[in-house]
Parts: structure tokens; C-alpha cells; sequence
């Protein structure tokens, strides 16, 4: 390589390695703010911010959905496995909503309730035929 | 074949998605393809005149 | 070695060399595809929570996937322009990113036509979609740049430093699902794990994204060809080559 290829390549690495550290800084500094969702653990322990909206992720607890026989309203539980909180919403909720499910619900803190605004359902990256979850849910009940 | 076509009730969703790959594949093909033509017609275009004026001068 | 690298990036010899390429990948892309969606819309099952609606995956996460390959070819064209100047790499890396521009706004699109009945959402701001929005921009920006500077030459310098500046975004996209907490799930298919997905459904996920890869080659040819005879429109092997054909 000619020195001028050279250095020509040192400032290539330079401008990379500069424009990289700059980047991790900046998401270090906004990391709390990339988050797009608080468990029930982070808002019982009281990090969710007050009198705004925020959204919490968790799984919807078996048997703890509740829906009005008049109304859309609808109660059900979210946990991480280590905290429980109770979320209450009137609206229409999307198709993979069920127990078990992971749920993202976009609302305010009152009295330990959250008011969603907006509930989503979170699936996961496993994609299998209905025969072969049956099949891992049995042998997984059977352990 | 009524089934295949109604995806479940989710056809609006997954025969749009399938539509659009095929718009977007369609652009990315014929566009370049169209531009290469016409690139070639212009140097064509350039060079055939630049002959006929080459035989004017020398007549 | 240096010699064959010397005549591949030679303009005249990449015009007719490609020319002889593009219908070998024509006939590998096509029952690729064929088969791809045979296998995405037929074969495969319906998955046992979302039903037909994940039957998206087929389109969505090869688009996804070339939306990053293509830049991150990009990126290499970059550093070769910038350090070698070679002209055929300037070329290339500009007649990537239309292409490029294709596959993430299908990637942005039907990942909204997925998430819509599934999140119950068309669009959210989480790590996810927003770096893969960002990456979007950053497309339309090559090819802003490009078209804004008149020398071409200077231009592609200027392309190729923006290129490499929004690499970073790259890790950024591929990581945000795990880095963060999004409503976009987790990578089906890595480099490390077997993938979790049934292998009736993986293979026609496979042979998209092979095919899909295979389009990229077709159109990044095509478009760079348009591209040659444009800037070289001045030398002896554009002049052959249009004289050829008139006679012809």
C-alpha cells in the first residue's frame, strides 16, 4: 500500500472509530429512554414517572382477566414472575390478547391501577405448527 | 382454495404485504432496466451525429 | 492477483462481463422465488398463535435482512473509494442504494401490515422500527447527496463518507431487540442458535431470502450498467459499444 493509501486508510478508521464512541456515549446517556416499556417490578418499585403516560410490558396472569358484561372494560393482572400489577382498559384488544401472553399497555399509575390508554400484544420469535406447541406444552407439563 | 385465498381472515394484511414485494421488486427492475436503455439511446444518439457531421465537414 | 483486480474494476470489461451475468441470476432467482412462495403461502403451517398472518415473515424479514446487507455492502464500496479511488466501486456503491431504498421501505411496510393485526399497532417508536426508519433516511440521503454534488467523483467521496458515518446504525438495528426493551420480538434465526422456528417453515424463509439476495445482484447490474455507460459517455468503449450496436 502507498503511504498516501495509508494514510488515507488511517483517517477511514479514525472518522469510524470516532463517529462509534460518539454514538455509545450518546446511547449510554439516553439508555432509560431507549426502554420502550417498565415491569411491574420497576413501577412498584416506584420508577415509573407520574401524571404521564408510560408503558408497561408483562405477561397476562391465567385467570385474572376480567372483561364487563356491559362495556368493552376489560381487568386483568400483568407480571414479570416477580411483581403483579393490575391493569384496567376500555377498547377493542388486538388478536393474539390472551393468558399468558405478553402485553404492552400504554397508560397512567392511579391507586396501584394502571389506566391504559392502548393495549398491545408482544409475541415472541418462535413460530411452530399448532400440533408441535401442543406437543411442547404437554411434554413441558409432564416435567 | 376459498381458504388459501382468505389467509385465515388475515388476507387483507398478508395479500397486501405479498402485492407490495411484488411493486417493489418490479421498480427495482424495470427502473434500472428503462435507465440503461435510454443512457444507451442517448450516447447513441450523441455519436450518430457527431458521424453525419464528420461526413458534412469532409464533403 | 493484482492484475485480475486491475481488469475487473477496468469499466469496458465490468460492462460486458455483466452482461453475460445478469441472465444466469435471472434464471436463479426465478424458481427460487417461485418455489419460496410456494413453500411461504402453501407448504408451510399456520403457527399456532397467529394463525396465517405470520405467513408476512416471507417477505418481511428477507426485506428486513437485505436492508442491512445492502448497506453494509455499501459500507465496503465506501472505504474502497475513499482509500483506492477505484471508479467501478463508486459506481456500484451508488447503484446500490435504490435498491436498498426498495427493500427497507418493503421491510418498514409489511412489518406495518404484520403489526397491525398482531400488536394490535401499524407503526411504534420502539428501538426496533425507529433505527430501521433511521437507515430508511439514511438511503434517501446517499442518494440525495449524490444527485445535489455535479462531479461525480467528488461526489461519491462525499457519498461514501456519509455511508460510513451511518454504519453505526447497522449494530444498532440488529442489536435494539436485545439492547432494549422493544414490542419487536427477539432474531428467529442467528448465527449462534438453532433457529426457533419449525423447519417446514424455515426452509421457504431461506429460499426467499436466498432469492431476494439473488434480485439484489439483477438490479445493483442492471442499474449499475445505466450508471457506466452515463459516465463514461465520453470514452472509446462506450463509442465501440454504441457502434456496434448500429451496425448491428
Amino acid at each position: 500500500m502507498t503511504p498516501r493509501r495509508k494514510k488515507r486508510l488511517l483517517l477511514v478508521l479514525l472518522m469510524i472509530f470516532g463517529v462509534s464512541s460518539a454514538t455509545a456515549l450518546a446511547l449510554k446517556a439516553f439508555d432509560q429512554n431507549m426502554m420502550f416499556f417498565y415491569s411491574p417490578t420497576e413501577i412498584n418499585a416506584g420508577k415509573a414517572p407520574e401524571n404521564r403516560d408510560f408503558r408497561i410490558g408483562g405477561l397476562v396472569v391465567q385467570g385474572s382477566v376480567v372483561r364487563s358484561e356491559k362495556s368493552l372494560m376489560v381487568k386483568f393482572d400483568l407480571t414479570d414472575t416477580k411483581e403483579v400489577i393490575t391493569v384496567q382498559y376500555a377498547g377493542i384488544l388486538p388478536d393474539l390478547f390472551r393468558e399468558g401472553q405478553g402485553i404492552i399497555a400504554r397508560g397512567q399509575l392511579n391507586d396501584g391501577v394502571i389506566n391504559a390508554v392502548e393495549v398491545l400484544a408482544k409475541h415472541d420469535e418462535n413460530y411452530m405448527p399448532p400440533e408441535i406447541a401442543d406437543a411442547v406444552a404437554t411434554a413441558k407439563e409432564a416435567n | 382454495m376459498a381458504d388459501f385465498f382468505q389467509m385465515g381472515g388475515y388476507a387483507l394484511y398478508v395479500w397486501s404485504a405479498y402485492a407490495l414485494a411484488f411493486v417493489v421488486l418490479l421498480i427495482n427492475w424495470l427502473g434500472p432496466y428503462f435507465k440503461h436503455k435510454k443512457k444507451l439511446k442517448n450516447a447513441s444518439d450523441f455519436y450518430l451525429l457527431n458521424r453525419e457531421q464528420e461526413h458534412d465537414t469532409s464533403a | 492477483m493484482m492484475q485480475w483486480f486491475h481488469r475487473m474494476a477496468s469499466p469496458a470489461w465490468f460492462y460486458r462481463f455483466s452482461g453475460k451475468l445478469i441472465p444466469f441470476l435471472i434464471l436463479t432467482f426465478t424458481p427460487l422465488l417461485i418455489i419460496g412462495l410456494y413453500g411461504g403461502l402453501v407448504t408451510a403451517p399456520s403457527d399456532y398463535q397467529q394463525g396465517d398472518a405470520f405467513r408476512i415473515i416471507y417477505v418481511h424479514v428477507p426485506a428486513a435482512w437485505m436492508s442491512l446487507f445492502i448497506y453494509i455492502v455499501m459500507a465496503v464500496y465506501a472505504v474502497i473509494t475513499l482509500i483506492w479511488r477505484i471508479k467501478l466501486a463508486e459506481i456500484l456503491l451508488i447503484s446500490s442504494a435504490p435498491v436498498g431504498v426498495g427493500f427497507t421501505i418493503l421491510a418498514l411496510a409489511t412489518g406495518s401490515l404484520w403489526g397491525k393485526p398482531m400488536w394490535g399497532t401499524w407503526w411504534s417508536w420502539d428501538a426496533r422500527l425507529t433505527s430501521e426508519l433511521l437507515l430508511l433516511f439514511l438511503y434517501l440521503g446517499v442518494i440525495g447527496l449524490y444527485r445535489a454534488i455535479e462531479e461525480k467523483r467528488t461526489a461519491s467521496r462525499f457519498v461514501s463518507i456519509l455511508v460510513l458515518v451511518g454504519t453505526v446504525n447497522i449494530p444498532i438495528i440488529h442489536y435494539s431487540v436485545e439492547w432494549w426493551n422493544t414490542l419487536h420480538q427477539g432474531s428467529t434465526i442467528t448465527l449462534t442458535e438453532k433457529p426457533s422456528m419449525h423447519i417446514d417453515m424455515l426452509i421457504p424463509l431461506l429460499m426467499m431470502a436466498i432469492a431476494f439476495k439473488v434480485f439484489y445482484g439483477i438490479s445493483l447490474l442492471i442499474q449499475a450498467r445505466a450508471e457506466l455507460v452515463e459516465r463514461e459517455f465520453n470514452s472509446r468503449w462506450v463509442r465501440e459499444l454504441v457502434e456496434e450496436n448500429s451496425d448491428g
